[in-house]
C-alpha cells in the first residue's frame, strides 16, 4: 500500500524535509534504522535514514538531498501525494548506552540521519558535542533541532560563509583537547569527512562508529551491492550494518563503488532536462 | 510405430540472444495430443512418486488425449497451485521424467511440457475473455488466521494449500513485487513475469492477502506475528540469503557482481528495458563464475543486455556442472564460451576502481571429494589474465540473517539455517519453515513441496488444538 506524504519543507535549496505516514515502522524504529523507498511505480530503490519519528501519528520523517533522479522524484512529490513503496525500519539500531562525553559530528545532508541518534544519546544520559557543518550557509540544516539536544554545538562552513571557516574536522581536531574529554564519537557525512573523523580519532584513541549509505537494492541481505570491507572482511550494510567501526571501514573502496553509477545518474537527469527518453 | 517424444518448438538462438521473450515456445494443441498419447497410463506410476508435490500424472495425461484441457489443469490443481511456473522450470528429467517407464528404453514422456501446455491453454483463454474465471472466494468467517512470510515457491504453495483448507492466509513479501525468486531471480525469457503475476492473481481471487515491503524480522518479528497480530501459526519461506563470493583480492571492485544482485537489477527492477531507472553495467566482456542454473542465468542475460563475450568459468569439468541438461544447452546455443578446470584467483582494476581483468589458474581433476565428485587440483604455474569488464559470481548462498537476530528461541544449525522435522515444524511452537532458508539453495519444486507439507503439518496441528 502506498504511503501518504504528510508534511513537507525544503530545509535548504535542494534538502528536503518529509513526514510520511508509515505506522508500523514508526512504531518498530530505533535511532540509526533507515528503509527502502520508491517514489513511483519505475524508480530505483533507495536507501534513506529514518529522521525522526511521531509514533502517536504513525509518522516518520526524511529528509532527502536531491543528487540524481530518484531524489528528485521523491522531492516532486507534494504533502497528500503518496510514495508508491516504503519499506522497513531496515539495519541494525545504533548502540545507544552511557559513554560519558559522545562526539556527534555530521557533515552536509549526514546532520539529517545524526540528529535521531544525538537526541538518544543524550536521552541514555551522554554529555553530547555536537560538531556540525555544511559547505556553505545555506546548506546547513537541523541547526536549532541539534542545539536543543546537544550540551554543546560547534558549526562550521566550508567557506567560512556562518560561523567558523573549516571542516568539521578541524572543529573537532580543537575540542579533542577540551574538557570534558570525548569518549565516543559518531560521524555521519560524506566520505571523505567520515575518513578525515576517523583518522582524529584513532589517533586520539576514541572508539568510533560511522553509519555508511552505500549502494543497495533490496535491502534485505540478499544481493551483496552494499558490501563494504571492514576490518579487511566484507559486510553487508544492509543486514550487518549500516554502522560499523569507523577506523576499520576501507573508506576508499566505500567511495569508489558509490561513483559506480554517477555516469548513468548524469546521463538520466541531463536526459530529464532535456525532455527525452531516458536510456 | 511408437511415436517419438514431440519437441516443443522456441526461438531460435541467433535470435532469442538479442532478447528477453521466452525461449521455448509451447506446445500447440496437436503437438500435446500426440505427445499425451505417449503416455502409457501404469496402474503404479513411478512418475508421480518423482514428483515432489505428487501431481496425478497420468490422470492429467489421460485428459489431454481426451481433448479436455480444463479438465487437466483441474487434475493438476488438485495438487500443484502453480502449474505454468513448475511446467518451465522444474527439473523434471531428475524428477517425473526420470521414472517414466518410457525412459528406460528411449525418451520418457515430456510431463513438464504437458502440464505447461495445460496451464497456459486455460490462462490464455482466461486472458482472451474466452472462459469466465472462477467466482473470488474468501476465507469463512472465523476461520483461523495463518501469516506466510515470503512469497516465493514455497510461501505461495503453502498458502495455496491453506486457502484450500479454509484458512485466512497471508502473505508477507519484504520486496515491492510478490514471487520471490520467481520475480527477482528467474529471467523473463525463462519465466515470463506475467505467468508469475497470473499465477499469484489467482490465489488473491481465492482469498489470498499479500502485504508487500514487509521485512518480517524488522517491522513485525515472529513473535509479533503470533502474540500481537493474532495469527495461529506462521510459516517462514524466506528463501536465499546473503551471496557467497570467491574471497579473492579485488572482489569489491566496480563491475564485479553477485548473480543475486546481477539478476535482480535485470529482473525485479526492470534495467533491461529502455526507459528502466534502476542502473546496470552493460559489459562488453563477462565472466560468470559457478555453473548451476543461476549461473546460466546470469551468463544468458549478460548476452541479452549486449555482452559481445560472455564465458563460464567453472573450476571442475562439464560432467559436475550442477545446471540443469537444458540450461547448459541452451547457454551453448546463444554462444556462452565454457572454460573448465580453471579457478579464479584475483580481480584486477584501474585506478578508479573499475574491473579490468581475472587472473585464473588451471585445475585438474584428483581424488573424490565429500560430495562424491573428482577435487580439483591446481596446476603449478598455470596462472593466465583474461581481460572483462564484468564479473558474475554465481556460487550460492548463505543463510539470510534476518530472522534467526530477532527470534532468539528458534533453533538453526551451525550455518544459520533453520532446523524443522519432516513436516517443517520448528523448534518454536506454532512456526513452521520451509525452502532454501531451510535447505540451502535447492529448486523451486523442493522448495515448494516444503511449503506443501509444512501446509500439511500447520492443519493437523490447528485442528488438533481446535
Amino acid at each position: 500500500m502506498p504511503n501518504k506524504i504528510l508534511e513537507k519543507e525544503y530545509l535548504a535549496e535542494n534538502v528536503v524535509s518529509m513526514w510520511i505516514e508509515a505506522r508500523q515502522i514508526a512504531k518498530k524504529r530505533q535511532p540509526g534504522q533507515f528503509l527502502i523507498l520508491r517514489p513511483g511505480e519505475r524508480s530505483e530503490r533507495i536507501p534513506l535514514t529514518i529522521a525522526d519519528v511521531r509514533a502517536k501519528e504513525g509518522a516518520v520523517r526524511l529528509i532527502v538531498q536531491v543528487v540524481g533522479k530518484t531524489t528528485r522524484d521523491l522531492a516532486a512529490l507534494e504533502a497528500g501525494e503518496y510514495v508508491r513503496d516504503v519499506a522497513g525500519p531496515l539495519g541494525h539500531p545504533t548502540p545507544i548506552k552511557h559513554y560519558g562525553t559522545v562526539a556527534c559530528v555530521g557533515g552536509g545532508i549526514g546532520v539529517a540521519p545524526l540528529l535521531p541518534i544525538a537526541r538518544a544519546m543524550k536521552e541514555a544520559g551522554n554529555y553530547v558535542v555536537s560538531i556540525i557543518g555544511a559547505r556553505t550557509k545555506g546548506l546547513l540544516i537541523l541547526e536549532e533541532d541539534m542545539r536543543a539536544i546537544s550540551d554543546e554545538l560547534l558549526i562550521t562552513t566550508d567557506d567560512g560563509s556562518y560561523v567558523r571557516h573549516g571542516l568539521v574536522t578541524d572543529v573537532l581536531r580543537e575540542r579533542l583537547t577540551g574538557k570534558p574529554g570525548i569518549d565516543f564519537a559518531v560521524a555521519i557525512g560524506p566520505v571523505p569527512m567520515m575518513k578525515a573523523v576517523a583518522n582524529l580519532t584513532r589517533e586520539a584513541g576514541i572508539a568510533t562508529i560511522a553509519s555508511l549509505n552505500t549502494i543497495m537494492i533490496d535491502g534485505t541481505g540478499m544481493c551483496g551491492g552494499c558490501r563494504v570491507t571492514v576490518g579487511g572482511r566484507v559486510k553487508y550494510t544492509c543486514v550487518d550494518g549500516p554502522e560499523f567501526d569507523a577506523h576499520e571501514v576501507d573508506f576508499d573502496e566505500l567511495q569508489r563503488r558509490l561513483n559506480m553509477y554517477r555516469d548513468h545518474e548524469l546521463h538520466q537527469l541531463e536526459a530529464c532536462k532535456i525532455g527525452l527518453a531516458v536510456r | 510405430m511408437a511415436i517419438p517424444r514431440q519437441p516443443m518448438p522456441e526461438q531460435p538462438p541467433e535470435v532469442r540472444r538479442h532478447n528477453f521473450d521466452e525461449v521455448p515456445l509451447g506446445y500447440t494443441e496437436e503437438l500435446a495430443i500426440r505427445e499425451a498419447q505417449r503416455c502409457l497410463q501404469c496402474k503404479k506410476p513411478a512418475c508421480v512418486d518423482g514428483c515432489p508435490v505428487n501431481v496425478a500424472i497420468p490422470q492429467f495425461i489421460e485428459k489431454i488425449v481426451e481433448r479436455d484441457f480444463e479438465g487437466a489443469l483441474q487434475i493438476i490443481l488438485g495438487t500443484n497451485s502453480l502449474p505454468a511456473i513448475c511446467g518451465r522450470v522444474c527439473p523434471q528429467e531428475t524428477q517425473c521424467e526420470k521414472y517414466c517407464v518410457l525412459a528406460k528404453r528411449g525418451d520418457p514422456v515430456a510431463i513438464g511440457r504437458l502440464e505447461r501446455f495445460v496451464a497456459d491453454h486455460v490462462r490464455i483463454r482466461l486472458m482472451r475473455g474466452e472462459k469466465a474465471p472462477l467466482p473470488p472466494t474468501a476465507p469463512p468467517p472465523g476461520a483461523p488466521k495463518v501469516a506466510i512470510v515470503g512469497s516465493g515457491p514455497a510461501g505461495l504453495t503453502c498458502a495455496a494449500d491453506l486457502l484450500n483448507a479454509g484458512y485466512n492466509v497471508t502473505l508477507f513479501e519484504a520486496l515491492h513485487e510478490p514471487g520471490g525468486v520467481l520475480v527477482y531471480g528467474i529471467p523473463e525469457f525463462r519465466l515470463p513475469k506475467a505467468i508469475v503475476k497470473a499465477e499469484i492473481q489467482a490465489l488473491v481471487r481465492r482469498g489470498l492477502q499479500i502485504v508487500t515491503n514487509a521485512v518480517i524480522g524488522r517491522l513485525y518479528t515472529i513473535d509479533d506475528l503470533l502474540n500481537e497480530e493474532g495469527y495461529a501459526a506462521v510459516f517462514i519461506g524466506t528463501g536465499a540469503g546473503t551471496p557467497k563470493f570467491l574471497k579473492i583480492p579485488g572482489e569489491n571492485l566496480n563491475g564485479v557482481y553477485s548473480a543475486n544482485e546481477f539478476l535482480t537489477r535485470v529482473n525485479l527492477m526492470k534495467a533491461y528495458l529502455p526507459d528502466a531507472e534502476t542502473p546496470i553495467v552493460r559489459g562488453k566482456r563477462v565472466a560468470v563464475f559457478g555453473a548451476g542454473n543461476t549461473a546460466m542465468d546470469a551468463a544468458r542475460t549478460a548476452l541479452r543486455i549486449g555482452a559481445e563475450e560472455v564465458y563460464i568459468m567453472y573450476r571442475r569439468s562439464r560432467a559436475e556442472m550442477p545446471a540443469r541438461a537444458e540450461e547448459i544447452h541452451h547457454a551453448e546455443e546463444e554462444g556462452v564460451k565454457f572454460e573448465f578446470l580453471v579457478n579464479p584467483v584475483a580481480f584486477y582494476g584501474n585506478e578508479r576502481g573499475w574491473l579490468q581483468s581475472v587472473r585464473c589458474e588451471r585445475m585438474q581433476l584428483g581424488e573424490p571429494d565429500d560430495s562424491g565428485r573428482r577435487r580439483p587440483v591446481r596446476i603449478a604455474g598455470s596462472e593466465f589474465d583474461t581481460p572483462i569488464n564484468v564479473a558474475i559470481v554465481a556460487v550460492g548462498t548463505e543463510s539470510n540473517p534476518l530472522i534467526r537476530q530477532t527470534t532468539p528461541d528458534l533453533q538453526v544449525n551451525q550455518w544459520g539455517y533453520i532446523v524443522t522435522d519432516d513436516m517443517g515444524r520448528t523448534s518454536k511452537p506454532r512456526v513452521y519453515a520451509g525452502g532454501d532458508i531451510v535447505t540451502g539453495a535447492a529448486t523451486v519444486i523442493e522448495a515448494m513441496g516444503a511449503g506443501k507439507r509444512a501446509a500439511r503439518a500447520i492443519i493437523s496441528d490447528l485442528q488438533g488444538k481446535g
